[in-house]
């Protein structure tokens, strides 16, 4: 159970007779039914075909997520699947960019073979490798676009096919729990004990 | 709800079903008066709204992703923007507004601030400023106080009286008490105290406690930008537009996009032109027309809708329909905190001080507003815009910046003065054109020298607070002219004198004795930058009027 789902709970459970929240008790499973069917994909072990990279392109773009946020002790951009955002993004709201990715590919892979003679593919460098070369070309407008959305991918909704099982929102310690009762943080604990008002 | 056929004459056609808007369709309504009411935007209803940061978000942060579900959408509806007239006005998106049913206050952040009455008697206190309109309202604030209390009443405000020394007299405290104080207002206040400053619980449109059938806040903190779910924001949608619907005398009609304010021979209004949801013409019949269509869309109809009559726009003799534009002046700080403050959840805001309310000739310009403290951002925004200066752009130490400030992280913002200079104005543009075929607006605004210096003294203000509160490590906003707002004020101004304003201190336009325009058009002065609250309390007043009027067949209208 994920820390969202507890604290919808206690939120249901403790205030169930205020219209509030017995308006979200009726609406949460229509809510949950969504969100189950988008990753009921990923759940039968099958993960959803690209509409927009090749699987080769796919690697490539999922190698800069993973550098832009890469997981450390917690998971980053790859764990949380930005990859399939990122492709269903490319084909919907942002589908003017995809000569943007076309090209930037490209010169993704002839600043590859410039920097490291011999070398193809940006995914099969070193970490160190792929850090120097992103960072020679940190400036350009293909970079500037991956890492928007990679950020995008990683903290928004699920429904758009990243930020699976909330990963981007465990590690930023954002709670998603859609109500909340004070106290809210360390500052107001006190005061909020009995009367924050 | 009622419905009503175009041909049928009503006695009020109303312009936008906004913050004005939505009181005027409740009061004339309520008094026994036929209305329909002529949105442009969509009838979005609870159910409609999601935490969704990707799909409601908004033009602020291009390049982001904002889907304009709320607000308006500069690819249907572009402006273009000019610093002055010797530039060449381009296409940029700088006026925002709520475009729906409920305007402005279905995803407003709810900061409701009665002005004080320094207000409406500064160019008096404080003396002529060159070059600019600064003016004194016709009316005062004991004028108004009657209605403010109204709207705190009748829409659903929370706050405690007095609880500011500089809150200005009232004949009756709040209805609601104050919301629950986050982090952001205890490290506040203990920042005031230590600097001899006055941090009080904040005035908000949102419940505390259910009221008239709706539900308390439930702290979701999807507020600000967003539509409450549990219609415990007191936007119009929630709380008065209901109530017009069951008098059975109101019809709100959405997708109802006016473009023309019709005049008879005699120069009376007549009713509306508007194109409906399939951008088709229709014309509604009414015996008097009331323009609520917010501080930037309304002087842009009237100067649309101008005829033989009406040469230089409708309700336009002076000329100054558009000028005296206002826009929002803020400045501010951002600051990282040792432990976590968890921002994100609950209301915007919930501590305010008012200590630089008042102008000071002594600070050597002329300006004054309020401080409060807040967290502006969602998860996506947050990374992309209030991250430290100093955290990297990606890779693993932008990740670990993200991870530790996400939550510890709070912005101090002040809302200050904006001059009226004739020359900052919503005017057509003589080239672009809107998706319905319509002259685009071209908004020309250039702050004046003051404004700047007065952004620029409560940036350090705002940096002092974080300094007294403790923060790790804190930053400012750069001190900027203004290139977008949220904020619309100015452009039919208030007046006695039908030389030097568009409208009579009853929203009367001075040209055509059955048009009433009632929105933050009317003002005269910014007051401090958070107008709803004065919006919706002129439109109180002015319905008061206006039905009162109507009554004793003082309106005149076209037969
Ligand atoms: C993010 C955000 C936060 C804000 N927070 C605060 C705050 O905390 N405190 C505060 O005081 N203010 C705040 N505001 C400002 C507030 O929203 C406005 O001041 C207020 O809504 C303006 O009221 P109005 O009646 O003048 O116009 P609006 O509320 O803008 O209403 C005008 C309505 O008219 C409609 N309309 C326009 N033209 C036409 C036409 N030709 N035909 C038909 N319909 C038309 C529009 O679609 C709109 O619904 C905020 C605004 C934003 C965007
Ligand atoms: S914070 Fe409260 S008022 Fe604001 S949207 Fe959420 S529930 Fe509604």
């Amino acid at each position: 159970m994920n820390p969202g789902e507890f604290s919808r709970r206690r939120f249901l459970i403790g205030s169930l007779s205020t219209l509030g929240g017995a308006w979200l008790a009726a609406r949460w499973p229509m809510i949950a039914a969504t969100q189950e069917h988008i990753h009921g994909a990923f759940e039968s072990g099958q993960a959803p075909a690209f509409q927009f990279f090749s699987p080769e392109q796919a690697v490539e773009i999922e190698a800069m997520a993973a550098q832009i946020i890469p997981a450390d002790d917690a998971p980053g951009a790859r764990e949380a699947r930005v990859i399939y955002s990122i492709d269903r993004a490319l084909t919907t709201f942002e589908h003017d960019k995809q000569p943007l990715y076309r090209q930037g590919l490209t010169q993704l892979q002839g600043k590859t073979r410039g920097l490291f003679s011999g070398r193809d593919k940006f995914s099969e460098l070193t970490s160190e490798q792929q850090v120097q070369l992103l960072t020679a070309i940190e400036k350009s407008e293909f970079f500037e676009l991956v890492r928007l959305h990679t950020i995008v991918g990683f903290l928004s909704n699920p429904e758009y096919g990243g930020n699976h099982d909330r990963i981007g929102w465990k590690v930023i310690g954002f709670e998603d729990a859609g109500a909340y009762e004070p106290p809210f943080g360390y500052y107001d604990r006190e005061i909020n004990k009995d009367d924050g008002r | 709800m009622k419905h009503f056929t175009t041909g049928t004459q009503v006695d009020f056609v109303v312009v936008g079903a906004g913050a004005a808007g939505g009181v005027v369709a409740k009061e004339l309504s309520t008094a026994g008066f036929q209305v329909v009411v002529l949105e442009q935007g969509p009838y979005l209803r609870e159910s409609d709204f999601r935490h969704d940061e990707l799909r409601f978000r908004d033009i602020y942060d291009k390049p982001y992703l904002g889907q304009e579900i709320l607000t308006n959408n500069h690819e249907l509806q572009p402006n273009t923007f000019r610093r002055t007239d010797m530039d060449i006005a381009r296409p940029l998106p700088v006026v925002g507004y709520g475009r729906c049913v409920g305007g402005g206050t279905v995803h407003f952040t709810a900061n409701y601030w009665r002005f004080h009455e320094i207000d409406f008697i500064e160019r008096s206190r404080w003396g002529p400023i060159e070059d600019t309109g600064f003016a004194d309202w016709p009316i005062t604030y004991a004028d108004l106080e009657p209605y403010y209390t109204k709207a705190e009443w009748d829409l659903g405000v929370s706050g405690l009286a007095s609880a500011s020394p500089f809150d200005p007299p009232r004949s009756k405290p709040y209805p609601l008490p104050p919301l629950p104080v986050k982090s952001s207002g205890v490290l506040f206040e203990r920042a005031a105290r230590k600097l001899g400053w006055h941090a009080y619980p904040a005035a908000l449109a949102i419940l505390s406690q259910p009221y008239q059938g709706r539900s308390a806040c439930m702290h979701c903190g999807f507020c600000e930008w967003f539509g409450c779910e549990f219609a415990a924001k007191s936007s119009t949608l929630a709380s008065v537009i209901p109530v017009a619907e069951k008098t059975g005398r109101c019809e709100i009609r959405p997708n109802s996009y006016v473009r023309r304010i019709s005049t008879d021979k005699h120069g009376r209004a007549d009713g509306v032109i508007y194109f409906d949801g399939e951008r088709r013409e229709q014309f509604q019949k009414a015996k008097a027309v009331v323009v609520c269509a917010n501080g930037a869309e309304t002087p842009r109809l009237l100067l649309i809708s101008k005829s033989n009559l009406f040469p230089q726009g409708l309700a336009n003799s002076s000329g100054l329909v558009g000028k005296y534009l206002m826009f929002e002046a803020t400045a501010g700080a951002l600051g990282t905190f040792e432990h976590p403050l968890n921002e994100y959840k609950s209301v915007q805001v919930t501590r305010v001080i008012h200590d630089f309310y008042d102008s000071d000739p002594q600070r050597g310009f002329y300006g004054g507003g309020g401080l409060d403290a807040r967290f502006d951002y969602y998860p996506i925004g947050y990374a992309l815009y209030a991250m430290p200066p100093d955290a990297p752009r990606w890779g693993a130490d932008f990740k670990r910046a993200l991870k530790e400030n996400f939550n510890r992280t709070l912005n101090v913002f002040a809302h200050t003065t904006a001059l009226a200079l004739e020359s900052n104005s919503i005017s057509l543009d003589p080239d672009l054109k809107d998706a319905w075929g319509l002259p685009a607006m071209r908004v020309t605004y250039k702050s004046h020298p003051d404004d700047l210096q007065n952004m620029a003294f409560f940036r350090d203000r705002a940096l002092e607070l974080l300094e007294a509160a403790g923060a790790i490590k804190k930053w400012g906003f750069p001190v900027e002219d203004a290139t977008a707002s949220v904020h619309l004020m100015g452009t039919c101004r208030m007046g006695n004198d039908p030389k030097s304003s568009v409208v009579d201190q009853y929203h009367r336009a001075h040209d055509v004795p059955n048009l009433f325009i009632v929105d933050g058009s009317s003002f005269v002065t910014s007051g401090r930058n958070q107008p709803t609250c004065t919006i919706q309390a002129l439109a109180y007043r002015a319905s008061d009027h206006i039905a009162r009027m109507a009554r004793s067949g003082g309106i005149r209208s076209s037969l």
